[in-house]
């Protein structure tokens, strides 16, 4: 126990005096927010249209109107050629381009079916999956407008009413802040602590450090300590951004979220510090951080679906601290629910911590070679 | 106190540590002589347990094996301490960490900064200390269990003559209290203040002996020669020179019997037209031994 705390009021006095990287810590939540806070949103509205309309009746600037307030597309130009639309989506000037028949408006008079052309750049798929739906939406009621006076009925035959719980209004930053607080966090811990003992390694005072009786495990946990201080400082940071300038709410227990936050922290602890174990140098231990970074950002769930995903790689995403904590964390902030629900979560966490530790100390050699 | 047996270290098809049998009594200061390479460092290594031996094993003490992290004090060749904590923190920290508590700690700390003159620097960043003074640190730090026997791994490289000489002093001032050293160096003129020395080449020992009887019983003798900026080099042919080398504006040859050799350095020197300005019989330097100890393996 004592060699432990010496081992802890160490780091704690490097960690003090190494300001950078205390404002480092300090400032990445703040700013990784900020940043991707504003900047990430799922829902794409306002793309840019082109509209090439030969109609140019009533009937064709109806229907323009309707996707114009639909939010999703803004008509920034009209093109005079099909040739002029396929260049201004090459060029990428717009995304989309709408293209109405000459005899658009005769054609819906004559009661038959008026085509009418819609071009997406499907290269980017969160634009394009924004803009078909949208179409095809658009598409669907104007026809069953037409549809239903044309038979003269009252009540639709279906009504059906989604009620979007928990986020009602859709706001991409109450789902996104939460998730990206995980992301700051196993960015900080794995990052960190993957330098802890190669730094040791290269700077050559593991040499003097592996004569005294101090024992692998203490040496490990009274490095990990500290960080543990440091990511609850982060998250500190990071809530209070989020309800503060995002005004997301907390609707669970702040305790719970930070008791439960704690086994996040020390699984992703526990792997920085195996890397550290692993690395030969602080190189290797960078690259091997991303390594595992790249995996949480993109198969947690925090930027795609898992449901979306071939099962296999949803079984790699099982193996990532972040994809339990995603669910930990929008679960208490945005559903309000508690640690009740969020046993499996929590429990896996708790193996992931413990056995990276474990690993970590075995794998500790009081050894040069 | 500390005898190693067959002790052999392979790193892939290099051997650096190759059979090496050596015993360190209590109380002696043990030097490791030999130039880089030679395998100090990794018999020095596997002595304190932080390199496992290939083959061949260590005993400690008297059998106590379990004890020897608290036996002896290790320094590293290169420093090993932290730059970013004081003088004081650093000795605290491993202090620490064999369970002492802190007012035993700073009253031993006292005691060896006295010793090794660093008391009023006890705030300073072990980053900000200059060579000499960073080494006095290490010792200390390795001093601060109060080990029975120290192992120190080049400990004067990299520092000015006059601190080594002051290193020396405070390594006899220790062993006068009956420390353990074994200290290893390239350097002669340490290996002179070694009571036993390990003259080391290419991962074995040569010899072991103290410095006295290696002169002693050194069965050659030593010519020096000043010939201008001649190249001499080719007086390792002669049948008479065991070996020639240089040695400052100098030219040491070791010869079997003198007076045979100087007819013969004469003669060849007339014919290559080079002038003798001065040839004189001097007695060995450690130097000439561990340079004649060493070709004779290669031969």
């Amino acid at each position: 126990m004592s060699r432990i705390l010496a081992v802890l009021k160490k780091e704690f006095l490097q960690m003090k005096r190494d300001r950078l990287t205390l404002g480092m810590i300090f400032m990445l939540p703040l700013v990784q927010l900020l940043l991707f806070g504003f900047a990430i949103q799922t829902e794409v509205k306002h793309i840019p249209t082109v509209v090439f309309d030969q109609s140019l009746t009533w009937s064709s600037r109806d229907m323009l109107d309707a996707f114009s307030a639909s939010g999703y597309f803004d008509v920034t130009c009209a093109a005079k050629s099909y040739e002029e639309v396929t260049e201004m989506i090459d060029s990428g000037k717009v995304k989309a381009g709408i293209i109405f028949p000459p005899d658009f408006e005769e054609k819906i008079k004559r009661g038959d079916t008026a085509p009418l052309q819609v071009l997406v750049d499907a290269s980017d798929s969160m634009v394009s999956s924004s803009a078909i739906a949208t179409a095809n939406s658009i598409g669907l009621l104007k026809s069953q407008k037409i549809i239903a006076q044309k038979a003269n009925i009252q009540n639709m035959p279906y009504d059906i009413r989604v009620r979007p719980w928990y986020n009602p209004d859709g706001i991409t930053a109450y789902y996104m802040v939460p998730a990206i607080l995980g992301i700051i966090v196993t960015m900080t811990m794995v990052m960190m602590t993957s330098m802890a003992i190669v730094r040791e390694r290269e700077r050559g005072t593991l040499e003097q450090l592996i004569v005294t009786p101090v024992r692998p495990f203490e040496l490990m946990i009274g490095k990990i300590i500290p960080y543990i201080a440091l990511g609850y400082l982060q998250i500190t940071v990071a809530l209070l951004v989020g309800a503060i300038i995002f005004k997301v709410p907390v609707r669970g227990s702040l305790l719970e979220l930070y008791l439960l936050t704690l086994f996040f922290i020390t699984a992703s602890l526990g792997l920085g510090i195996l890397i550290s174990n692993i690395a030969k140098n602080q190189m290797q231990a960078f690259q091997m951080s991303f390594f595992v970074l790249l995996p949480s950002i993109l198969l947690s769930g925090f930027m795609f679906p898992r449901e979306a995903m071939p099962v296999i790689i949803q079984y790699i995403g099982n193996l990532i601290p972040l994809t339990y904590y995603l669910t930990i964390i929008r679960g208490i902030v945005l559903k309000g629910i508690g640690f009740g629900y969020l046993l499996p979560q929590v429990t896996s966490l708790l193996i992931f911590s413990v056995l990276l530790l474990a690993l970590s100390i075995a794998k500790f050699k009081k050894k040069i070679a | 106190m500390i005898t190693t047996e067959g002790l052999t270290k392979s790193f892939g098809a290099v051997t650096a540590v190759e059979e090496i049998s050596i015993k360190v009594a209590r109380g002696e200061i043990y030097g490791l002589v030999g130039p880089d390479g030679a395998g100090k460092t990794t018999l020095i290594r596997m002595i304190c347990g932080i390199m496992t031996p290939t083959r061949g094993r260590v005993a400690i003490g008297h059998g106590e094996q379990q004890r020897k992290n608290t036996i002896f004090g290790y320094m590293p060749q290169k420093f090993s301490l932290y730059g970013d904590l004081t003088v004081m923190e650093n000795i605290e920290f491993f202090g620490s960490l064999y369970k002492l508590d802190g007012k035993t700690i700073r009253r031993r700390a006292d005691e060896i900064l006295e010793i090794t003159g660093l008391i009023d620097f006890k705030g300073r960043f072990a980053d900000n200390l200059s060579g000499g003074m960073k080494q006095k640190l290490a010792l200390t730090c390795a001093l601060i269990s109060q080990p029975e026997m120290l192992l120190l791994d080049e400990p004067t490289f990299g520092v000015d003559p006059e601190s080594r000489k002051e290193f020396w002093r405070i390594l006899y001032r220790l062993n006068d209290g009956g420390m353990t050293v074994i200290v290893s160096t390239p350097y002669m003129d340490e290996a002179e203040l070694c009571h036993r020395i390990a003259f080391m080449d290419r991962g074995k020992v040569v010899a072991v002996d103290t410095p006295v009887n290696l002169k002693n019983h050194f069965p050659y003798k030593i010519l020096e020669i000043k010939a201008g900026h001649e190249d001499l080099d080719f007086l390792n042919s002669l049948e008479e020179v065991v070996e020639a080398g240089f040695y400052g504006d100098k030219y040491h040859v070791v010869v079997e019997d003198p007076e045979s050799a100087r007819r013969a350095i004469a003669g060849a020197m007339a014919e290559k037209g080079f002038n003798i300005e001065q040839i004189n019989e001097i007695p060995p330097s450690m130097e000439d031994i561990f340079v004649s100890l060493t070709e004779k393996e290669v031969a």
